[in-house]
């Protein structure tokens, strides 16, 4: 399955892209998603237990991912 | 209750009055603004970016939830994206209650939880000319994943 992977601010910076592709196991969970980031060129600059939200909401990173789910990698936000 | 993401410069004298209501004895309007010096450095002026969907989602959210738990429908919120000169304001929260006490305690729970929650980061530049993400705090983060699941 695809699920589109979002990245934001530094974490954006540090893979080159604000938006990836990742194609996985069906019953991927957050961590899945997080360690193929991770394993890209530059990835470890993302930390292995960033935020995390899927499909526009906070999640935990044993939660599982569906086909086509949106997951966003929240750098320490800094709005206010 | 409304909120919104914008890219324009706010107006707090606009929200003040759409908070005014004769049922309200006390407003009050908080505006966060730019800063001249950030960390020791210098700051021209910044950039904020946003996830805007989820930030605009998680806004109403944390208005809603201030509304619910001090018993107002007076409740505005503006927080502003792009790029920012010194002085603007970056976000402006407006309440209007009964009382004063749940009207300054509603609109601090609302800007305190905005720090935390909202998915928007800025990037200051300096007049040295270097500019840098501003970083945020990871302890909030780690809060924000153990309350994940109480959320929903």
């Amino acid at each position: 399955m695809t699920v589109r992977v979002l990245l934001f601010a530094s974490y954006a910076d540090a893979i080159g892209a604000s938006e990836i592709a990742l194609d996985l196991p069906s019953d991927a969970r957050v961590r899945d998603v997080l360690s193929r980031v991770r394993a890209m060129a530059s990835g470890k600059r993302v930390p292995d237990k960033p935020m995390v939200a899927v499909n526009q909401r906070y999640a935990a990173d044993d939660e599982i991912v569906h086909s086509n789910d949106e997951v966003a990698i929240i750098p320490p936000v800094a709005g206010g | 209750m409304r909120t919104a993401i914008v890219d324009r410069p706010l107006d707090a004298c606009a929200l003040l009055a759409e908070v005014a209501h004769h049922r309200n004895g006390a407003t009050v309007v908080f505006v966060g603004s730019v800063r001249d010096v950030n960390d020791g450095a210098d700051v021209s002026g910044l950039d904020y970016s946003a996830y805007t969907a989820m930030a605009a989602r998680e806004l109403d959210g944390i208005a809603g939830e201030a509304a619910q738990r001090w018993g107002t429908p007076d409740v505005v919120v503006e927080h502003r994206i792009g790029t920012l000169d010194l002085g603007d304001a970056s976000v402006v929260i407006a309440v209007g209650h009964p009382h004063r006490g749940d009207a300054f305690d509603a609109a601090r729970y609302v800007i305190e939880e905005l720090k935390k929650r909202l998915p928007i980061w800025k990037r200051e530049h300096y007049r040295d000319g270097r500019s840098e993400w501003v970083a945020g705090s990871e302890a909030a983060g780690q809060v924000i994943l153990s309350e994940a699941k109480d959320l929903r």
